[in-house]
């Protein structure tokens, strides 16, 4: 959970409270083959549910602006913190199958009924894969920013391109060497952690950053840090392709809104509508 | 993981994993890493048809296998393995690698991640050799009603999610290239089985991949050091 209120200094408290902004009024942990997954809700208990999938190093509680209106408009808002993000459990191994089977734990802990969902960014796309895997589970489907596809190949002569793989490959193994000291997120300030966060979204404004500060890192004598788990590093590699997303957008048998997002930015994923053409049985649209 | 003592088994540190490395064979001369099958674990002795290996023999449990940790809640996949092994050879230095299935496809990876530590690559049949699709597949969600024992070795796990990953033949393709491009090696992938998943296939087209019987593989890099 959030850091209390009351162990907050005046400043962090002015960051707490940001306007619109209402934490969950129900939180708790769903077990997941032995994974303690946090789920948050906003909203009559009774309303029709709505499930909220994030996006990768976000959490829950980064909905706390946006879930309150939802639940405003009648819906019962249900979020969960990933595996190794928000308050969830820090795992030993984390996988996109691993990410799925979480999600479909508990959406089927928290409602017996089909239910609609929003996801975005890697919340979307892992969405998209729930859509196909279990649609019965799901009515509608919202996805913002959250549908990979091939992006066009930098003009580079093959042995560049495999020298830029070898990079990689290699970055990413030396991280795995680097965490076996199990390091942990660097601290600092409330704002040190706002500012940093800016880089990875810089379209955010600093209040609301603040705001993630305060429900999504917990404070120690040496300062904040972020909660998510620091064996987790953005990118990587292996045999994922992203057009297979654009496989799975085509086979999404319900109501379905996609929501692209025109700027590019280091989290996103600056699919275009023109990449997206001709898969949906309906012309893509955008907003 | 057990608290057994036993002399010829270290566990290395791979991020909060422990990873048992088994000593079968010491000695001076190139090293020999044994990588085992999806499902196995290193041996208690070394295999007969690796005897005649000239150097110290290791051997490493995989995550999820053998003595190394078993973690909860599953999440695997093949390049976790392959930082498994690069785990290992922080700890034992330059290796020829020889994998049996799952083990083999995992020595392809590491032959193309760190092909200056990797003194050859030798991949053989076994369990885990096939892998699944090599296009995109429905997640293992479905299987999401296993009822797995906490700590039970080989992880139910690992059997559900790497019995079926998805291996597609242009990315075994383009880590056969980082292991040839990068490694001192002449010619450092060698295949010995008889089994051609598609991923398999691809990498056998490549010119620089030798196909040749277990001996000639082992004595080409045991003359290569």
């Amino acid at each position: 959970m959030p850091v209390p209120e009351s162990d907050l200094t005046p400043d962090e408290l002015v960051a707490r409270r940001f306007p619109g902004a209402v934490l969950p009024e129900r939180s708790y942990r769903v077990d997941v083959a032995g994974i303690g997954i946090a789920v948050h809700e906003w909203g009559d208990p009774g309303a029709p549910v709505l499930f909220l999938l994030h996006g990768g190093f976000d959490f829950a509680l980064t909905f706390s602006a946006f879930a309150p209106l939802l639940a405003a408009g009648g819906w019962r808002v249900v979020g969960w913190d990933q595996r190794g993000h928000g308050d969830s459990d820090h795992a030993l191994l984390y996988g996109w199958d691993a990410d799925i089977r979480d999600a479909i734990a508990v959406i089927t802990t928290v409602t017996d009924r089909p239910a609609a969902m929003l996801g975005h960014s890697k919340g979307g796309s892992i969405g998209l894969q729930i859509v196909n895997a279990a649609p019965h589970l799901i009515t509608r489907f919202v996805n913002l920013d959250g549908v990979p596809s091939r992006r066009p190949m930098p003009d580079v002569a093959d042995h560049e391109r495999t020298r830029m793989a070898a990079t990689e490959v290699s970055q990413w193994l030396d991280h795995r060497r680097k965490i076996s000291g199990h390091p942990q997120r660097r601290p600092g300030s409330l704002d040190e952690l706002a500012e940093r966060r800016r880089r990875m979204n810089p379209r955010l404004g600093l209040d609301w950053l603040r705001f993630l500060v305060t429900t999504g890192a917990h404070k120690s004598e040496d300062g904040w840090r972020w909660n998510v788990d620091s064996s987790l590093r953005m990118g990587g590699f292996g045999p994922w392709r992203p057009d297979w997303s654009v496989q799975y957008l085509a086979a999404v048998p319900i109501p379905f809104l996609g929501v692209l997002v025109g700027q590019a930015e280091p989290m996103g994923w600056e699919t275009t509508l023109d990449s997206l053409r001709g898969v949906t049985r309906d012309e893509a649209g955008s907003s | 993981m057990t608290d057994v003592p036993d002399p010829s088994v270290t566990f290395v540190a791979h991020g909060r994993l422990h990873l048992a490395l088994h000593e079968l064979r010491g000695g001076t001369g190139p090293r020999l890493l044994l990588l085992h099958a999806l499902g196995r674990a290193t041996p208690d002795t070394v295999p007969s048809w690796l005897t005649d290996w000239p150097g110290p023999i290791s051997g490493l449990d995989f995550t999820g296998h053998g003595r190394s940790t078993v973690p909860v809640g599953g999440g695997y996949s093949a390049e976790l393995l392959m930082a498994d092994v690069d785990a290992a050879l922080a700890e034992l230095g330059p290796c020829t690698v020889y994998g049996e299935g799952l083990g083999g496809y995992v020595a392809l990876l590491i032959a193309g991640g760190r092909p200056t530590l990797v003194r050859g690559a030798i991949i053989d049949d076994g369990p885990g050799l096939v892998g699944g699709s090599a296009d995109a597949v429905s997640p293992t969600a479905v299987r999401s009603l296993i009822r797995a024992a906490a700590g039970v070795s080989p992880d139910p796990w690992v059997l559900a999610e790497l019995s079926r990953d998805v291996r597609p033949a242009d990315y075994a393709s383009t880590v056969t290239r980082l292991a040839v491009t990068g490694s001192e090696l002449d010619d450092p992938i060698s295949v010995v089985g008889s089994a051609r998943p598609a991923w398999l296939r691809a990498v056998v087209e490549d010119p620089s991949v030798v196909v040749e019987d277990l001996d000639a593989a082992l004595r080409r890099f045991a003359a290569q050091g």
